[in-house]
């Protein structure tokens, strides 16, 4: 926040920064930033709100991003994501309650060429069927037990 | 100040430089259709039941945030215009649960009113009927999600004209609501003053006096003008 001399308008930049260092963004951090910033915490809070990134519950130890663009869902997504769902027990967007797993879809990650794709950790994966989704996220789930 | 003149359904108008096209209209007696207008709070032209046909643009533009300029033509009620407005009321209507007999503002609201004005007599589109849940903790007023709008009156007057900030909007599209500070219960914010001005400037019944019931809820406008004028004009300087 110092570095961009608390001004109001770096209201974005700052929150990236919290989410990066802290995972997530509680209540009190929220709390804490519009406090230094001097602004509303109801600003604070629609802000985070209506970006998709800021993210208002801590995330699961690992993540799985299932890419519904157009291509993958053609190729079969949306059977990735039911039988992700399934086996988690969460909806895509949740995490498991033993905060082992996040589930989310996006929009398009630009990897139409090898639909569908899912990324793991990070790690973009090609031609993913819903066996072969289930394989790597039951690994993080045994893992867990 | 510059004068312009411009023309608003055949008439011709003088304005001010720094006017917009509702404030020449209004003053021209040429009524316009408003909702997230609220006189004395900054405009946002969110609603966009104030859309005019200018000749020469394609796009329509809400007047209430459209500047006025010199030689403009302006349609204020064409049969096009007409349509959009009729057709934003019946989506207003189908994103929430507007049920007027059990509400408390039926016969004060401004969504009712609208809908009358402009003879929408049924929604073409499937009810959404969401289940959003009425915020009662706070000792004066209740808000229900389910009659919101989302115009944002409330959000305004709390940042602008009392300078709290407890209201604000959360979330985006379908899933935008109103909130108060960290989404926390009303009486938990401890920014709210209770100065009641958001109740004063809802245009349909989502804020209101606890204890009200069916039809009792009717709003003072003026007092919202009346403190801004004052305050802009410097009449309270003794």
């Amino acid at each position: 926040m110092k570095r961009h001399q608390f001004r109001q308008d770096a209201l974005i930049e700052v929150l990236h920064k919290a989410q990066e260092l802290f995972g997530f963004l509680d209540s009190d951090l929220m709390h804490y930033v519009a406090r230094s910033l001097k602004l509303p915490t109801s600003r604070v809070y629609g802000v985070a709100t209506f970006y998709h990134f800021f993210n208002l519950k801590p995330k699961g130890a690992h993540t799985c991003v299932v890419c519904m663009g157009t291509a993958c869902y053609v190729k079969g997504a949306d059977q990735v994501v039911a039988a992700l769902e399934q086996c988690t027990g969460v909806r895509a967007g949740e995490t498991t309650p033993d905060g082992k797993v996040s589930l989310a879809t996006a929009r398009c990650i630009g990897a139409c060429g090898i639909a569908p794709a899912v990324v793991y950790d990070g790690v973009v994966t090609a031609r993913q069927s819903p066996a072969d989704a289930l394989a790597n996220v039951k690994g993080w789930l045994g893992h867990a037990a | 100040m510059a004068a312009k003149t411009l023309t608003i359904d055949g008439q011709l108008v003088s304005a001010e430089e720094n006017q917009t096209l509702l404030e020449a209209a209004r003053d021209a007696q040429i009524p316009i259709p408003t909702l997230c207008h609220l006189d004395g709070v900054m405009d946002v032209g969110a609603c966009r039941m104030c859309l005019v046909e200018i000749v020469g643009t394609p796009k329509l533009l809400p007047a209430c945030v459209t500047k006025v300029q010199e030689g403009l033509e302006v349609r204020t009620n064409s049969e096009r215009l007409q349509r959009y407005r009729r057709l934003l009321l019946e989506l207003l209507f189908a994103e929430r649960n507007h049920v007027c007999a059990v509400c408390v503002s039926n016969g004060h609201c401004e969504l009712q009113d609208l809908a009358t004005q402009h003879g929408m007599d049924h929604v073409r589109y499937a009810y959404q009927a969401p289940n959003l849940g009425v915020d009662l903790s706070h000792r004066l007023y209740g808000l229900d999600h389910n009659r919101c709008v989302l115009c944002t009156r409330c959000v305004r007057v709390c940042w602008y004209i009392e300078g709290a900030g407890t209201l604000n909007l959360a979330g985006r599209g379908t899933g935008s609501m109103i909130i108060t500070d960290l989404n926390q219960p009303w009486a938990d914010s401890d920014t709210c003053t209770a100065c009641g001005k958001c109740v004063q400037a809802c245009p349909t019944g989502a804020l209101f006096y606890k204890g009200a019931t069916v039809a009792e809820m009717e709003r003072d406008r003026q007092k919202l003008e009346y403190i801004v004028t004052a305050r802009e004009k410097k009449q309270w300087n003794v």
